[in-house]
């Protein structure tokens, strides 16, 4: 059937999240939203950020479409991002953004990133690094748009 | 010079000489040897490289061809009396001739650029320059005002759509579309009543890098030169794999790419007529394209060295005349008899497969030896990373066309493109792949429905 390798990059969870994906499905008003697209393959994804009264993430919206990978990977992070303040999101996709470009080199860090962890091994295959980054490049963006508080 | 053998003629132009046989089993065997490549392993298993269509592998004679020059004539053409310089220049001028020779036109009408993309940008910023007054007045033909259309397909490749939107741009022209049918050909139906009084341009694809149609050139062509707008062919897909005879297509330019019929990266050609290229003005200035240079101005030699400023691709157009030579030994007609029968084997087996839809003709009907296709609910990337995992090689996402895909309501799909070397064998192993990947990523809606869509081949 399918090498070892292959069962390392499509684990059941990812299998799992991409087709039951958390988070999916845009709401009226977020407090900032950014698109992204891959340009390699098309792959696109518009994600919301909404925050609680105390400035921490609520939850991620997002609308999408795209590989298991980049689909995965957008339900991990709004199964991470809820209750985490902005300095510590930013932490934690920086810490993601290391593993992934670390061509296997390095585990991702299970304190910070949870769940996500299981992307790690996408980081071995470079043509779909991309992919894992998507919906974090677009929550760092939409973190960036994120209007200034008092 | 120019030789236009009568048979190209016959094959291309009516497509009713005696069919050629496709290769025997021990002739794709000892061609396949010429190709190292096709020995190596990839993730455990031996390597299936179905990506032809994005670039070919090359013969050792190519290579040997490149390397050879390196070896014994290295150095600058068309500008040094020694002796090397003597030998490279005629290698290289006989290397025009092969090619010239292989697409069925004069040695002078052959441009060398970098590759399709390079030739296509040439013609249209040549045109640029042409419409604000350059060439004075032998290339007002080629100046474009607003109002003045330029017609393309729903199916160009990025290549041969870009240029001309940007040209659009910087004149005023505007740009139309000639329609895709749901089964992957051109609504000709439609053609008449966009290419008009005001069209100055029509470019088209001979064969399409996704759906693997042929395009009816000599209708597009009539319609074309009956309202007096010239005619670029984009060749890519055509000139590797099926007998090419320009003259007899009577387009006024054409383009493709080495590196996608046997020969390395880096080379490419500009067919044009002989008088257009002589009435056009330049694109790229600078050294070895001029007869006399004053502090105000420059007169500039006739086609081709018109086109071909600064230092050129040397090794890399001669191995280009080394690939068309091994083409033809091969045989051009036999090579796309064998290929005509992948691509059925492709999307028949494809099309036989619950979940998968192809895009383009559907089995039974002409295409070239290539198809793409979507799996519903699994996306391209997902398939070929588990093709991969096979050594199966094929392209995913958008191919350089997103249009076509938006047409098919896709954003990408997975491609599967043969060439001379690859073996039925190797089409069903990849099938196989295709039905293993279903399985392995089982997405809910394929178990619970079939695919549906209009453009279903096996409707
Ligand atoms: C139909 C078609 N046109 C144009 C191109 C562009 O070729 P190149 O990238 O070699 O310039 C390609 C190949 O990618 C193609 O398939």
């Amino acid at each position: 059937m399918s090498s070892g390798e292959l069962q390392g990059l499509y684990q059941q969870v990812i299998l799992d999240h991409s087709r039951e994906k958390h988070g999916f499905g845009l709401l009226p008003e977020g407090d900032a939203e950014s698109h992204q697209v891959n340009p390699t393959c098309g792959d696109e994804i518009t994600l919301q950020v909404h925050l609680a009264a105390d400035g921490s993430v609520s939850r991620l919206a997002w609308e999408g479409q795209g590989c298991s990978i980049s689909q995965a990977s957008a339900s991990l992070l709004s199964d991470l991002a809820p209750g985490v303040d902005v300095p510590g999101m930013r932490e934690r996709i920086d810490s993601f953004r290391t593993a992934m470009r670390s061509k296997g080199q390095i585990e991702p860090d299970e304190d910070l990133l949870g769940d996500a962890v299981v992307l790690g091994g996408t980081s071995r295959y470079i043509a779909r690094v991309k992919c894992a980054m998507l919906a974090w490049v677009a929550l760092e963006d939409a973190l960036l748009k994120l209007p200034a508080r008092a | 010079m120019t030789t236009t053998p009568a048979t190209a003629v016959a094959s291309r132009a009516g497509r009713a000489a005696t069919p050629a046989e496709p290769f025997t089993a021990a002739e794709l065997e000892a061609l396949r040897a010429d190709f190292p490549i096709l020995r190596e392993q990839v993730n455990g298993h031996p390597l299936v490289y179905l990506d032809s269509g994005a670039t070919s592998q090359k013969p050792l004679a190519v290579l040997d061809a490149e390397r050879d020059y390196y070896l014994r004539q290295n150095s600058a053409v068309h500008r040094g009396a020694h002796t090397l310089a003597a030998e490279a220049t005629e290698l290289f001028e006989d290397a025009r001739h092969a090619v010239a020779r292989f697409v069925g036109a004069g040695d002078d009408e052959i441009v060398w650029t970098s590759n399709a993309t390079e030739a296509i940008n040439l013609v249209a910023y040549a045109m640029s320059n042409a419409s604000v007054g350059r060439g004075g007045p032998a290339a007002e033909r080629f100046a474009l005002r607003p109002g003045d259309e330029i017609v393309v397909t729903e199916m160009e490749h990025h290549a041969n759509l870009l240029p001309w939107q940007e040209l659009a741009a910087r004149t005023g022209a505007t740009l139309r579309f000639i329609p895709l049918a749901d089964d992957g050909t051109l609504r000709l139906d439609l053609a008449p009543d966009l290419i008009g009084e005001r069209t100055r341009v029509v470019a088209f694809t001979h064969v399409s890098n996704v759906l693997g149609t042929i395009n009816p050139v000599a209708d597009l062509v009539a319609l074309a030169h009956g309202v007096g707008a010239l005619v670029l062919l984009d060749a890519c897909q055509s000139a590797p794999h099926l007998a090419l005879d320009l003259h007899a297509l009577d387009v006024d330019f054409a383009a493709f790419s080495g590196h996608k019929m046997l020969a390395p990266t880096g080379i490419g050609v500009l067919y044009g007529r002989r008088e257009l290229l002589n009435a056009l003005p330049p694109f790229l200035t600078g050294g070895s394209m001029i007869t006399t240079v004053t502090m105000d101005g420059a007169e500039y030699l006739p086609a081709p060295q018109r086109f071909e400023a600064g230092t050129q691709r040397v090794s890399q157009a001669i191995a280009l005349g080394a690939a068309v030579g091994y083409l033809e030994a091969v045989g051009i007609d036999r090579i796309e008899a064998h290929e005509a029968l992948l691509g059925q084997r492709l999307v028949e087996g494809l099309s036989a497969i619950d979940g998968v839809t192809v895009l383009g003709p559907a089995a039974g009907r002409e295409r070239v030896g290539l198809a793409s296709f979507e799996v519903a609910g699994i996306h391209s990337h997902d398939v070929g990373q588990f093709l991969d995992d096979r050594g199966i090689a094929v392209r995913v996402g958008h191919h350089c066309a997103q249009p076509l895909h938006r047409r098919f309501g896709v954003t990408a799909s997975t491609r599967a493109s043969a060439y001379l070397y690859n073996t039925q064998a190797e089409v069903d192993e990849f099938l196989a792949g295709v039905a293993d990947a279903i399985t392995f990523f089982a997405p809910p809606a394929v178990q619970a429905a079939p695919a549906t869509g209009d453009q279903d081949a096996r409707a």
